[in-house]
């Protein structure tokens, strides 16, 4: 018996085993709210308790039997009906039957595969979570869990730099350079803008990074552009030959790694924009893509097992920090 | 615990060229709107303005040019400019139609603050204009600025290198 909030209910509670030691990770809600939620990589077992605490102590729950699920899945904000699930696995807790007490269930799934990394954005959703439903006839009793996942990668084997010559002839020539053409995500834009022929009066210059997110396939494409900063790097008027440095550090900025056709659904991709203004408010510019990508945590002792071996997997061996492959003057300004 | 430091140390990049450094920009380019004139008699009176340019770009044939304006030349070099290139052309100040009505307490279209508001409002045109890099393609703008009278029957063209 279920009407009027007389029927016996239940509340479910779920909690992960590592729930002590996993690190959560921050991570922007649709409505822009920042949350955390356990970070969890490719591979790692998610496993933990589903609680399930009667309301009313001593009635009996009937119920059509409790399962978990782990589901990774894509949301269109257009095409909120349909949900494009890429994983989807189920345990079930309890056949159909009924719950005289409390009880507590295990649960785990071994080794999930977590193909790609976790994003809200301004027209698409990828979230991983746990759900638990009891099954009833007249209405399921649901819980979420919503976990954040991280994708590593390894120091690129190529990072070639890009150097490229552009204008407008007879007006404007320069030659931008930056240092490298994959960033990873707490990295340093390192790199310079030499001006070959200035014939307008420039007032500023600016380096700006856009997102730009596609959704959709075929005609119906949809790019969302945002710029995510802005950074001045020259105020006033250069002149032939002067050279600007530009130093930017990408941990100021909320990025996420490149991601290229995600389950054939979405794209997230970084672009600079290197934009001149003149003094009569007239904008040159010159885009140019850069790949970001996620660089593994430093290990720690108190990290679990696996996690362990999932940032071991993802630690370049060489430090292209320590190399000098690059001409750069010693601190000479 | 931190991550290794990242390189922050400058690119390499070549010494400037003093003359480069020092040396007159090679982007100056000045105009001037001043001098206002009015000349004729009674109702064909009509105000002059003296247009006076200085550069160093290689596209303008002349480093220095001094040529006379009236409004409507200003007009039709808007009007040209709108037609045959892509510039958004900045607004010209207002043609004051309302001044040349008969009956006002004041001298009009002649009157000393209105031409001075004017001119402002011409040398901001100007200035703005031939400075756009695509509006420097115009003949329309060349034979505006530098030659003594505007053939308005001209054969609308792009300058090609200077």
């Amino acid at each position: 018996m279920n009407f009027f909030g007389f029927g016996q209910t239940a509340e479910i509670d779920i909690v992960l085993n590592d729930a002590e030691t996993r690190k959560k990770a921050e991570h922007n809600g649709e409505d822009g709210r920042k949350e955390k939620y356990f970070r969890f990589y490719d591979g790692e077992t998610v496993s933990g308790k589903v609680n399930v605490t009667l309301k009313y102590p001593g009635k009996r729950l009937e119920h059509n039997g409790i399962k978990v699920e782990f589901v990774g899945q894509i949301e269109l904000y257009y095409d909120r009906g349909n949900h494009h699930e890429f994983v989807s696995l189920v345990k079930d807790l309890a056949r159909p039957g009924e719950l005289t007490q409390s009880q507590t269930f295990d649960f785990e799934f071994t080794h999930v595969e977590k193909p790609y990394e976790s994003y809200t954005g301004q027209n698409v959703k990828l979230r991983y979570f746990l759900k638990v439903t009891i099954s009833r006839k007249l209405s399921d009793i649901t819980k979420e869990l919503d976990i954040v996942v991280h994708t590593l990668s390894t120091y690129p084997d190529l990072n070639s730099s890009i150097k490229m010559e552009v204008g407008i002839e007879d007006c404007l020539h320069i030659e931008f350079e930056y240092n490298k053409s994959k960033y990873h995500l707490k990295d340093v834009i390192v790199g310079k803008i030499y001006f070959l022929l200035v014939r307008i009066k420039i007032r500023h210059m600016e380096i700006d990074i856009i997102r730009r997110e596609t959704t959709g396939t075929g005609p119906s494409v949809y790019n969302e552009n945002d710029t995510i900063a802005k950074y001045e790097i020259m105020d006033g008027a250069p002149v032939r030959g002067e050279s600007i440095p530009i130093r930017l550090f990408l941990s100021s900025y909320e990025l996420t790694p490149t991601m290229k056709d995600v389950n054939k659904k979405f794209s997230v991709r970084y672009f600079l924009n290197l934009v001149l203004i003149d003094e009569e408010d007239r904008r040159y510019f010159k885009q140019q893509e850069i790949i970001l990508w996620r660089k593994g945590d430093i290990v720690k002792k108190s990290m679990s097992h696996q996690a362990i071996m999932a940032a071991q997997r993802f630690e370049g061996s060489s430090n292209p920090e320590k190399s000098h492959s690059q001409s750069a003057e010693d601190g000479k300004s | 615990m931190a991550d290794a430091i990242a390189d922050t140390r400058r690119l390499y990049t070549k010494p400037q060229n003093l003359n480069d450094a020092y040396g007159p920009p090679s982007n100056f380019l000045e105009i001037d709107v001043s001098n206002p004139e009015t000349v004729g008699v009674g109702r064909g009176r009509y105000t002059t303005y003296e247009v006076r340019l200085k550069t160093n770009l290689p596209i303008f044939k002349l480093k220095e040019s001094s040529v006379r304006r009236r409004y409507s030349d200003f007009e039709w070099l808007r009007a040209e400019l709108e037609r045959e290139s892509k510039v958004v052309v900045p607004p010209l100040p207002g043609k004051a139609l309302f001044r040349q009505l008969p009956f006002r307490g004041d001298d009009g279209i002649f009157d000393d603050s209105f031409i001075e508001e004017r001119r402002q409002g011409l040398e901001q045109f100007l200035n703005k204009v031939a400075g756009h890099p695509l509006a420097q393609n115009e003949r329309c703008l060349h034979m505006f600025l530098q030659d003594e009278i505007v053939d308005k029957n001209y054969t609308p063209s792009k300058i090609r290198q200077a």
